[in-house]
Parts: C-alpha cells; sequence; structure tokens
C-alpha cells in the first residue's frame, strides 16, 4: 500500500531502503488510521510533543512511518508503558495504540486500569476482529460462529464468550473523558474515525485526560476476502455486534487536578537524627546478644528499638532484627538487638546473652537456647516449667505489676527495662537509656512522665529485690 | 549524619539520593516498605510514585518512564519478579536504564515470607528471555541497601542497562545505623536516545526488535561486547583470606553469617576467611580467585546450590574441596551449622 501523508517520514529508512511503500496488505485498515492520527498529529502542531506507542501486531512497525517520537513496548502493554511515560512527561502527548489481541486480552487490565485512573493520553484501539500478525487467530472481538485458525469451527461462544465490547466496558469507568467507537470500512466512516482521532488528540493537547476511541478495521488477509469483501464483513457484520457511535464526551467539563502534597526537601525528607557521623570500632566493649520475646502488643519490638537506638545514638555497631510474617500469626513477637565493639557479623541470634521473656511461649522456645553464663529475664506471672540449662542467671520480674501499679498497664517494657539496667545488662549510661526512652514517646510525649515514673520504680524493685 | 532505619527503609533513601524519578510498584511481603517509603517521600519531592496493577504493569510503566529518560524503580519479591522478567528482557533489549530491587523470599510457588536466596539464578542468569544480562548488586548491611541502591542507578545510567539490588528478607526488615550519602547522584544527558516529546528527541525510537537477522545479531553482538566491558565494575569483600586454610564464600545476610562463624573460628585458632561477592553481575571472578585460589571452600547460602555453581564456574583451581552448607523454605542457617560444616573440613572429616 503506498500512502502520502503528512506526518509520515517521506522515506521509510527504518523499513530498510528508500521504499515509500507501508507493510501493510491492500485494503488493511491499520495504513489508513495512522494516516489520520499523522494529520492530526501535523494540524494539531504537536509533532515535536507527541511520543507514540505502539503494540506487538501487525502495527508493530508504526515507528517506520509517523514522524514523531518513538517508543515500543511487549506485546499487550502499550497501556501500560504509556502510563509510565505520561508519568514522566506530563505535558506532552502521548498516543497509545493496540490491536484487539493486545489490548483485548493479553493487556485488558493494563488498558482498563488506565482508563479507570484516567491516565492522560489517547488511546487508539484497532479492533479487527482477530490476531492477525500471528496468523489469524481468535481474539475476545471475533464474532460468534466466526472461523479463524483457532476457531476453524466457528467461534462456539459457550467456550469462548461472547466478543467483547470494549467501549461499553469502558464506558462503566468515571475517569474516561471521551469514547468514541468509529470504523474506518468506508469513506464516509473514514470521515467519522477522523473527527474522532483529531478529538482524541486534542484532549491531549489541552491535557484533559484520557480519551479513547475504538476503530473497527478491515483485515482482509485474515477475514478471507477481498478488500471489499473485508470492509463488507466489518460493516454488515462487526457493526451489528459493535455499534458505531460517541459512548461519551465530557471535553468540555472542568479538569480534575492531582491532590497537592506539601513541597519537602531532600534533608526534611530523610530527617536524619544524629549528628555524629562515624561508627567507631571500641574492641574492648564486649558483644551482647539480646533477645525480646513476648505477645504482639506488648511493646516487645519497641523495647528492643530502644535500646538499639540508644546503642546507636553513642556511636556503636547495633543491629535489630524483628520476627515478622508467620512467626507473628498466633500473637507472638520477637526481635533480636546486637550491640557490640565491631562490625556486627550476624544479626539473627542462635544463642542470646540475654533473654527477656513475657509470655509462656517465648520461654519454650527461647529459654532452652541459653548456655552458661547467660541471663533470663521474665514475666514473672507467668510460671517457669521449661527446664533452665545450666548456668543461666534468672531473674523473675513482677514487670506488668509495676506497670500497673505506676498507672500505665501497657508498660511493662518499659519495666523491664529497668530492670535490665539496674542488673548492668546494657553497657551504656543510664542517662543514654532514659533519653532514648524519651524519644520513643516523641509521637505522644504524653505518655513520658508515666513510662518514667515506671522505669524509675522498676529499678528500685530491681535493685532490692534481684541484686 | 545517620539515621537507625530499616533496611528497606535505606532503599528509598537510596533511590532518593540516586535522583530516581518515579516508583512503580505492586505490594508483596517481605518487600512492600520500600513502596511504603516511596509512598510517603516520593510525591513531596516532586517524584511520582504510583501503585500498579500488577508487577507486569510496574515493570512496564517503567519501561515507558525509562524510555522518556526518567529513572524509575520499583521493589518486589519471587512471585512479582518472575512477572517482571519480561519486562527485564525488553529493558535489556532496548538499552533503557531502570533499577528493580527483589527482596527474596522463598519458593518456588508461592512459598512463604521467610529469608531465601533462590532467585540467584534468575536475577544473575537473566530470568527473562534471549542473550541478556542485568547488572545485580547484593547488599549484606542497611548501609549497602541504600549505597548499592546508588550504585545501581549509576550503573544503571552508565551502561543503559536494567540494575537488579538482591537482597533477602532479613536485609529488608533489619535496621542498623545508616549513614546518609554526601550527595546526589549526577544526572545523564539521555538526550540522543530517550523520547521526551520534544523536538531534539522527535527522530528517536526506543524498541528491541531488528527485523533483519543480521541487525538483531548485530545488536547482540554489541549487547554481548557491552556485558564484558562491565567487568571493571566487579566488587568484593575479602575478609582474612590471605592466610586462611579455608574461605568460607556466601552473599547478602548469609555472608552476615560467615562473619560470625569466621571471627568464632578465628577465635578457636583456625584460619578461615570470609569471601563475599558483592557484585553478582559482573561476577568478581579476579577477586574470587585471588581470595581462594589453592584453599578449600565453603558455599554458605538459603538455595540448593545456585551460587555453588557459579563459584565452581569461575574457580580456576579444579583440585579446590567445595563444600556447601545451605538451608531453605524461610529458614536462616545459623552460626552453629557452619561452623560445623566448617570444622568437619578443616580437620578432614567428610
Ligand atoms: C507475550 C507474547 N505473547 C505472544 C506474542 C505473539 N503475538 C504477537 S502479535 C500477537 C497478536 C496480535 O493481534 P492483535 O493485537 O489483534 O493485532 P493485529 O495483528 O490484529 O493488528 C501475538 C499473540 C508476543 N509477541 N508476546
Ligand atoms: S494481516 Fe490484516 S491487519 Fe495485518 S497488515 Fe494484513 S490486512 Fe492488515
Amino acid at each position: 500500500m503506498i500512502i502520502r501523508s503528512k506526518g509520515f517520514y517521506d522515506e521509510f529508512e527504518r523499513k530498510g531502503g528508500r521504499r515509500r511503500t507501508t507493510h501493510y496488505c491492500a485494503g488493511c485498515g491499520h495504513g489508513i488510521i495512522q494516516k489520520l492520527i499523522a494529520e492530526a498529529m501535523v494540524d494539531l502542531g504537536i509533532q515535536d510533543d507527541t511520543v507514540f506507542v505502539s503494540p506487538v501486531g501487525c502495527a508493530a512497525f508504526c515507528y517506520y512511518y509517523l514522524d514523531c517520537g518513538h517508543v515500543a513496548g511487549p506485546h499487550g502493554r502499550a497501556a501500560a508503558v504509556a502510563s509510565g511515560l505520561v508519568r514522566a512527561i506530563p505535558d506532552k502527548v502521548v498516543i497509545a495504540y493496540q490491536g484487539d489481541g493486545d489490548l483485548g486480552a493479553i493487556g485488558f487490565n493494563n488498558a482498563f486500569q488506565a482508563a479507570n485512573r484516567g491516565d492522560g493520553f489517547a488511546h487508539f484501539f484497532v479492533n479487527n476482529a482477530l490476531y492477525a500478525m500471528t496468523g489469524g487467530q481468535l481474539a475476545p472481538t471475533t464474532l460468534p460462529g466466526q472461523k479463524t485458525t483457532t476457531s476453524p469451527y466457528g467461534r462456539d461462544v459457550v467456550n469462548t464468550g461472547e466478543p467483547l465490547k470494549v467501549c461499553e466496558v469502558f464506558n462503566q469507568l468515571d475517569r474516561p473523558v471521551y469514547i468514541e467507537r468509529v470504523s474506518v470500512a468506508d469513506s464516509k466512516r473514514i470521515k467519522q474515525a477522523r473527527k474522532a482521532i483529531r478529538k482524541a488528540l486534542e484532549i491531549q493537547k489541552e491535557g484533559k485526560g484520557y480519551a479513547f476511541v475504538e476503530i473497527l478495521s478491515p483485515c482482509p488477509t485474515n477475514m478471507r476476502a477481498d478488500s471489499v469483501g473485508a470492509a463488507e464483513f466489518v460493516t454488515k457484520e462487526m457493526e451489528g455486534y459493535f455499534p458505531l457511535g460517541v459512548f461519551r464526551d465530557r471535553s468540555d467539563a472542568e479538569t480534575a487536578c492531582c491532590m497537592e502534597v506539601a513541597p519537602k526537601t531532600v534533608e526534611e525528607i530523610v530527617d536524619a537524627d544524629y549528628a555524629g557521623d562515624v561508627i567507631a570500632d571500641m574492641p574492648e566493649l564486649r558483644e551482647r546478644r539480646y533477645k525480646f520475646s513476648g505477645f504482639g502488643g506488648q511493646g516487645i519490638l519497641s523495647l528492643g528499638l530502644v535500646i538499639a537506638d540508644a546503642a546507636s545514638e553513642m556511636g556503636r555497631h547495633v543491629s535489630w532484627f524483628p520476627s515478622y510474617g508467620p512467626e507473628q500469626r498466633g500473637g507472638s513477637a520477637s526481635c533480636s538487638v546486637v550491640v557490640s565493639g565491631r562490625e556486627i557479623g550476624s544479626p539473627t541470634i542462635d544463642h542470646p546473652d540475654v533473654l527477656v521473656a513475657m509470655n509462656q511461649p517465648s520461654l519454650e522456645r527461647f529459654l532452652p537456647t541459653l548456655r552458661q553464663g547467660a541471663v533470663l529475664i521474665y514475666e514473672s506471672s507467668v510460671p517457669l516449667n521449661v527446664e533452665v540449662p545450666e548456668g543461666v542467671n534468672v531473674h523473675p520480674f513482677p514487670a506488668a505489676r509495676i506497670a500497673s501499679e505506676n498507672g500505665v498497664a501497657k508498660a511493662a517494657n518499659t519495666a523491664l527495662l529497668g530492670c535490665m539496667v539496674e542488673l548492668g545488662l546494657l553497657d551504656m549510661p543510664e542517662a543514654e537509656i532514659a533519653e532514648a526512652l524519651r524519644r520513643s514517646f516523641s509521637a505522644k510525649p504524653k505518655l513520658i512522665d508515666s513510662n518514667m515514673a515506671v522505669f524509675e520504680a522498676a529499678k528500685e524493685y530491681a535493685r532490692k529485690e534481684l541484686s | 549524619m545517620r539515621k537507625f532505619i530499616k533496611g528497606n527503609e535505606a532503599v528509598t533513601i537510596g533511590a532518593i539520593y540516586a535522583g530516581c524519578d518515579a516508583y512503580f510498584g505492586y505490594p508483596i511481603t517481605p518487600a512492600s516498605e520500600i513502596a511504603h517509603a516511596a509512598a510517603m517521600h516520593f510525591p513531596p519531592l516532586g517524584k511520582e510514585f504510583l501503585q500498579a496493577e500488577c508487577e507486569t504493569a510496574a515493570i512496564n510503566m517503567m519501561y515507558g518512564a525509562a524510555a522518556a529518560g526518567k529513572l524509575s524503580m520499583s521493589a518486589s519479591s519471587g512471585p512479582g519478579m518472575s512477572l517482571m522478567q519480561e519486562g527485564m528482557s525488553y529493558l535489556a533489549g532496548a538499552q533503557l536504564p531502570a533499577v528493580v530491587v527483589d527482596i527474596m523470599r522463598t519458593g518456588p510457588g508461592l512459598g512463604n515470607i521467610g529469608p531465601e536466596q533462590g532467585d540467584y539464578n534468575q536475577a544473575v542468569k537473566g530470568g527473562g528471555h534471549g542473550n541478556y544480562r542485568t547488572i545485580v548488586l547484593a547488599p549484606n548491611s542497611v548501609q549497602e541497601m541504600c549505597d548499592l541502591t546508588i550504585k545501581c542507578f549509576e550503573l544503571s545510567m552508565k551502561y543503559r542497562n536494567p540494575a537488579l539490588l538482591l537482597a533477602d528478607a532479613v536485609l529488608g526488615q533489619m535496621m542498623e545505623s545508616l549513614t546518609i550519602p554526601d550527595g546526589m547522584l549526577e544526572k545523564q544527558d539521555f538526550s540522543s536516545w530517550s523520547v521526551r516529546g520534544d523536538a531534539v528527541t522527535r527522530k528517536n525510537l526506543v524498541c528491541s526488535i531488528y527485523l533483519e537477522p543480521d541487525l538483531q545479531e548485530r545488536h547482540n553482538w554489541m549487547l554481548q561486547e557491552k556485558y564484558e566491558s562491565m567487568r571493571c565494575e566487579t566488587m568484593a569483600e575479602n575478609y582474612l583470606c590471605d592466610d586462611a586454610d579455608l574461605v568460607l564464600t556466601a552473599y547478602g545476610s548469609c555472608s552476615r553469617i560467615c562473619r560470625s562463624a569466621v571471627d568464632m573460628l578465628r577465635d578457636e585458632g583456625f584460619k578461615v576467611g570470609l569471601f563475599r561477592p558483592i557484585s553478582l553481575y559482573p561476577f568478581p571472578e579476579e577477586e574470587m580467585n585471588s581470595a581462594m585460589g589453592g584453599k578449600d571452600v565453603l558455599v554458605v547460602e538459603l538455595s540448593n546450590g545456585q551460587y555453588r555453581d557459579d563459584v565452581r564456574l569461575h574457580l580456576r583451581d579444579c583440585d579446590a574441596v567445595i563444600g556447601l552448607a545451605n538451608r531453605m523454605g524461610g529458614n536462616l542457617i545459623s552460626v552453629e551449622e557452619v561452623l560445623s560444616k566448617a570444622r568437619d573440613m578443616l580437620e578432614g572429616s567428610p
């Protein structure tokens, strides 16, 4: 097919040689549609601004012809590629062009979701009722009874469904600005198609949003007809299932704007909280491996975090590793904290130096892993009926009672922190720990004083009863 | 300046300092915190964040953004990574820069969300179709989650190739101190190939197909040359290998466990070292041979020997004894398991 059109390259160099013919068969709709797009692009003066996303299908080589920027992505993904493009270059004109296999089958959800988001691009959907490029197979748009290479007995709607009416489906969505179905089967219809294509591109030029134009298109080769027969098939058969017309035109409505988010600088975002920039090696500091375990909601993870935060603030090597996922289910939570004077190897802990256990499952699970010289602190209201390994120092501690006696029933974790400080298990000045505890409540400052009271009471109890 | 944060958040901070323009992703544990942080931090910085309808959409949105010369990223895990493989191949074929983060969970299939390293081959050997390679970097700390994210963007731009940060659930979920990067990564000029919707780039085409076999072959040769030229980017860590009788080798969170094992064995008087590849593609072959040549080797991994296969492939010393200590299914390997395997090898028992 020889096409001269404004908006096409003078010579189709990408096609190889100095050719002037397209690769489309005689009577194919693709060439006509692309010519209409190219003309509109030039007439609207948007040729420099336009990026065209081509499909995989017979139209894969749109970039041979249309003189604008081109992106060619995977089969079915032109809409998704366009969704990325419109976010990268929001002020430009993006066109996605897809066949009915490309859009209606493999890429349907991407197209549907783009339409639902109202992504600002012109979406041209070429419906020829079959997969042309790969040899005339069944498409979602194939007519009932229509014979294709993969429906040799005719489309059986009971097995393969009825023709997919994309305009009608998209018309259920709120965000599309424009939806129309046209045809390029004869010159009268081509006139209407020209108008629709132009409209979709105008909407892009004006930045109004998503515009969808479905174009019924003859494919003589796979419709098993000559040009006239294929055009007739489109008009007489296809239009019966796919009525032409404008489904929606909201191009005069006010364009919605994105929600405003207050801008911030990178520094504000990153909000680095420690001024000291180096973590110094301290070979003399012994490495301590802490395991904290209890029910979710007992503040086990934050107890570990307060200690890790204090150590980090002091420029020590420290890691915090939580249980997550399945381990968390059934209400258990645990975390491992390693504080060291040198670079930390494993952030996970097989044999803790200190185990803080707030419930029975924690004792069952972790107490057997303790070794000679390790320390166990456990909530003393939990019966200790797990065998204690030899050489482990055991400290029952009424964390829950101390917390509620001081008015914050939920602060058992803070009580345990006080206990650890008093027992000298943290190798850090108390002031640093108290400071980290205060920091942990920076979002709920009301809780600071009551937690400090729990912290002090716990220390006092530990001093009297445990040492 | 420092901040005590999760590995996954450190990735997002790295992306910010790398000048990443857009995040496209789909939620999956244990990678989701990367998206959470990007959703929070990108919009106030004027960057794009979009939760895509699936990973296939996400990688193709990245393809679109990259085609326009913007830097984009996504983060996912096993099943989502599999969905992205077609897109990775297209990015490589069309020579587009983009960064994907894989916080590995277990597999095959749905797998649980525990840590594993079973995506090694998919990441390192190119999980999609065709003769392509992905740049793959493997962090082992929160600091590296940030720094190597930036490095991924740098190399991705330099070579116009997708780059992958290959981490696992331990690194994603753990918290450590992060020293904030000094400055922003320099943006590069992509006007020669990108399609930005302007007069300068109007004649450009982003695609991965050449109908003419000779041209497609030439394109392939050019890509192979490019991959070969990446060799100068290898990164590795040699911890006490020089006088070692036995070298442990592992990447990612396993290398942390190995480091503990090495320290303990050294305390016991054994001469043991650790070789850690940081770039998995390009593979640090020279560094590995100089650290491990002539020594016995113990590979430690959370997969079925996928990394060991690469050690075998690259180690020129054919007589080396290569042991394997591994776990799968979301079980971490314990320091003890590594120790006992290492002691067996050191003492010569089978
Ligand atoms: C993932 C994938 N699957 C399959 C193909 C093969 N393929 C190429 S084009 C096509 C169908 C094209 O049909 P349609 O979208 O209707 O376009 P037409 O050729 O009819 O214009 C298929 C299945 C592919 N390129 N990629
Ligand atoms: S096979 Fe059909 S769709 Fe493809 S070029 Fe020929 S007529 Fe057009």
